[in-house]
């Protein structure tokens, strides 16, 4: 519809503002989400109570499961890296829950703001639980099942686990984003994000495996940390292609 | 010059679906377009595709002079939506859930006070959104379309759970005197007529009623609804 009169209230007539807004920096803006996440879960305490208390007793489980006091080399690592795994499920599970349910998209795609802010930010997010899940679930299991001491390994366990968190949160970041647009979402995480999640696995188990054996630990064998290298590499350059698109209607 | 939103032709669909057909108008810079229709009639539809948050799927759209959705990011932050979720998350407080969109903005901290003053919810604004009233969220989440100073605001039943008093404290902000232009929709024919310069009326998604609202018959409203 469109009028000849003065007062017709679809006429143009000058505004003062039209030029597009400044956003702050993506920086910036992955502090804001950031902050915003860590004070949602200290408050509601959804994700890393539940991943924590899921693998230690998985833990406990495979104790009496095995029927066997302790575990060392492959069985332990194995045991060690598919409970970190469907521990993790649980938080890529409910990473963007709260943002779908509660409009938390649309208020950050009405901002002006890079949306890479947003994929950094829960990537971030994600790495911060599994590191908080491991500092629980790595003791305990070095209580409840390891035969070897873990403190002779650490420094070398603590480089492996932080390079596969690294893809695990790449992947689940992205997982997450897709599956959260979805009616079945509780089921298309895990389906999705397991089978991807396999060389993950794989890596982590097989460079961990020396490390944990009975008798004196082994080296690492860098060929599973650079495979594990790669796929962060490949994972993370994937999800920061695919994330805008995630967003879009 | 240009309009702040001109729509030619457009429509929305979801899966076969038609939300939105035929829709052509075009609003001036600080004028007031009300959008009435029944329950499914495609005024929130409407609403999120002007947002930018759907994409049309056929005709043309500009809003604040940039094609979406080809140019979304240059009306990005230019935009207040106020729509039937609040958009704020029920276990941040009010405060930290204005920091949150105030930081996305980029907008200072004292915005934050002067829009919860204006609502009267400075003294409740540290508690946690889920232990508030409707009423109260929704007057938070009048602060949270505003706190940017939007040119467009884009109002789905923005009155909905506020009481004549705490109607009256969001008036400045979101009403006619905020001096923005505005979409809002509306159930009521008589509040909405009176802050209307252009109606639209909207039934299965196509507009059945587009006049200037000295020129609308309130029974034209009443009967989109029968």
């Amino acid at each position: 519809m469109t009028g000849e009169r003065d007062s017709d209230p679809s006429a143009p007539r000058e505004d003062p503002a039209r030029t597009p807004r400044r956003g702050p920096s993506t920086a910036t803006a992955v502090g804001a989400i950031l902050r915003k996440e860590l004070r949602v879960e200290l408050r509601t305490l959804e994700s890393v109570p539940a991943m924590s208390l899921f693998s230690v007793t998985t833990f406990v489980l495979f104790h009496f499961a095995l029927n066997r006091d302790s575990v060392s080399g492959d069985l332990a690592s194995g045991i060690l890296w598919v409970t970190l795994l469907f521990s993790s499920v649980l938080a890529i599970n409910r990473l963007f829950v709260a943002d779908e349910e509660q409009g938390g998209f649309d208020g950050f795609l009405l901002a002006p703001v890079d949306r890479t802010a947003l994929l950094i930010a829960k990537f971030l997010t994600l790495l911060g639980f599994l590191v908080v899940l491991e500092i629980v679930a790595v003791p305990a299991f070095g209580l409840l099942l390891l035969e070897p001491s873990l403190g002779r390994v650490l420094v070398r366990l603590v480089g492996i686990l932080l390079l596969a968190d690294v893809g695990i949160a790449a992947v689940g970041t992205l997982v997450a984003a897709l599956a959260v647009r979805t009616r079945a979402r509780d089921l298309l995480g895990p389906l999705l994000a397991l089978p991807l999640l396999v060389p993950v696995v794989i890596g982590a188990a097989r460079a961990c495996a020396p490390l944990l054996g009975a008798g004196h630990p082994g080296s690492v064998p860098v060929r599973w940390l650079e495979i594990l290298g790669l796929y962060d590499l490949v994972f993370g350059l994937l999800a920061y292609a695919v994330f805008d698109f995630l967003l879009e209607d | 010059m240009t309009h702040t939103l001109e729509l030619v032709g457009l429509e929305r669909r979801y899966g076969e679906r038609i939300a939105l057909a035929d829709v052509t108008l075009n609003l001036g810079h600080g004028a007031t377009l009300v959008v009435f229709g029944p329950n499914g009639a495609g005024k929130s539809t409407l609403l999120r595709v002007l947002a930018g948050l759907l994409r049309p799927h056929d005709g043309t759209l500009r809003v604040l002079g940039h094609r979406l959705p080809d140019e979304d990011w240059a009306v990005r932050g230019r935009i207040g939506l106020l729509g039937h979720d609040p958009l704020l998350y029920r276990d941040l407080t009010g405060r930290e859930n204005l920091r949150y969109h105030a930081s996305l903005h980029r907008v200072d901290e004292p915005r934050i006070d002067e829009v919860l003053e204006a609502v009267g919810m400075e003294r409740r604004a540290d508690e946690p959104l889920r232990s508030l009233s409707r009423g109260m969220v929704q007057r938070l989440a009048v602060c949270r379309a505003v706190l940017h100073d939007p040119e467009l605001l884009l109002l789905d039943e923005p009155r909905a759970n506020l009481d004549p008093a705490a109607g009256a404290l969001v008036e400045p902000l979101i009403g006619r005197a905020s001096g923005r232009t505005r979409v809002v929709t509306s159930h009521d024919p008589v509040g909405g007529l009176a802050e209307a310069d252009l109606v639209l009326g909207l039934r299965a998604g196509r507009p059945e009623l587009l006049e200037w609202a000295a020129d609308v018959d309130p029974a034209a409203i009443a009967e989109l609804y029968r």
